[in-house]
């Protein structure tokens, strides 16, 4: 179902111009990597404030309040250019180790940062202040970096095609992450 | 003139170990790329701040206080990990546009940060909470200017 859906997408017009551009393709990953810079550069620096490493006279809602409306832009950028360069080759991705890896980080990243906001944030102004904010807050703080990293080097490696389906023979649990339909007993 | 230069450099035993490698160039790029995000970081929150925008309650100068170390600590990764690549593949960069926009524009960025832009920051302690002025402006629209084209040379090189 969903194979053939990304096969479909994959063969749209815009999707195989967009692959094939001289320029646009270039540009899109261009805009993607450079706004990691503003999307978890300014997480990271909210981040350090919140294990209490960094900027410990500046109160944690100057990060939460004032810097996040441009988190929030780098965010955008991200996922618009993100969902771009996956259009432009959707089934590649599909079954790219690095990319479910990459997926399945980003869900925890997202649940995390909800988890802050719904709980230890909502007495933020309690500890604003605090050089070293309650556990909860240090805990979402380290899961948010830790998951930040792995996001950006899965997200990096995803360009190689080391475990790809076309590729064989891999290790079993290889093709296992990668979704690939081979023959039982390996297709050597 | 600086070819043979070039060629020694790829011939070294880093710059062979490193092209050889399945692994090394990649990871390497991974740690380079997580060097941009915290060096992203350290310079956005100081550049937004002498625009008038993010940590605007803040002084300018505690925010690049502690900035600073994470400034320093990510440009010490990003050549630590930018110099193997570089070798790697010396020869290539010297035919590439793109590492040549980023190798002229790097040294004057770093200059203006540490030389200009301090001074800038610091001086605003003085003035403490009071609003942006032309002066801040300008230097956190630079500073942004010259760290953007290193960052977008340093992309492109891997596309020319």
């Amino acid at each position: 179902m969903i194979e053939r859906f990304l096969v479909w997408l994959g063969e749209t017009p815009w999707s195989v111009a967009l692959l094939e551009s001289l320029y646009a393709w270039p540009f899109v990953e261009s805009a993607h990597v450079l706004t990691l810079g503003l999307f978890v550069g300014t997480t990271a620096m909210m981040d350090l404030r919140l294990l209490g490493i960094a900027f410990r006279k500046v109160p944690v809602t100057a990060f939460t309040g004032r810097l996040l409306p441009w988190t929030r832009i780098g965010f955008v950028i991200m996922t618009a250019t993100g969902l771009l360069l996956f259009y432009s080759q959707p089934l590649r991705y599909y079954h790219n180790v690095f990319f479910r890896v990459k997926v399945l980080v980003l869900i925890l990243a997202g649940v995390n940062a909800w988890i802050f906001h719904r709980g230890a944030h909502r007495s933020a102004g309690v500890w604003d202040w605090d050089a070293r904010p309650p556990r909860a807050a240090r805990i979402a703080g380290a899961v948010s970096l830790t998951a930040w990293a792995l996001v950006v080097i899965t997200g990096r490696l995803i360009a190689y095609n080391w475990f790809d389906c076309d590729i064989q023979p891999q290790p079993a649990w290889v093709n296992w992450m990668a979704g690939c339909a081979v023959a039982v007993g390996g297709a050597e | 003139m600086l070819e043979p230069f070039f060629r020694w450099c790829e011939a070294t035993s880093i710059g062979q170990a490193v092209a050889q490698s399945v692994w090394a160039f990649p990871i390497l790029e991974a740690v380079h790329l997580i060097g941009l995000c915290v060096l992203g970081g350290a310079l956005l929150v100081v550049d937004l701040r002498l625009l008038g925008a993010g940590l605007t309650n803040q002084p300018v100068a505690r925010i690049a206080r502690y900035a600073r170390p994470w400034l320093i600590g990510s440009l010490v990764l990003m050549v630590a990990t930018g110099v193997p690549l570089f070798l790697s593949e010396a020869i290539k960069a010297y035919y590439n546009t793109s590492f040549w926009v980023k190798m002229c524009t790097l040294p004057v960025a770093l200059a203006f940060t540490f030389g200009v832009r301090e001074r800038v920051a610091r001086r605003e302690l003085a003035d403490e909470l009071a609003g942006p002025h032309a002066k801040g402006r300008l230097v956190g629209a630079v500073s942004l200017a010259l760290w953007f084209t290193v960052a977008a040379a340093g992309r492109w090189i891997g596309f020319s």
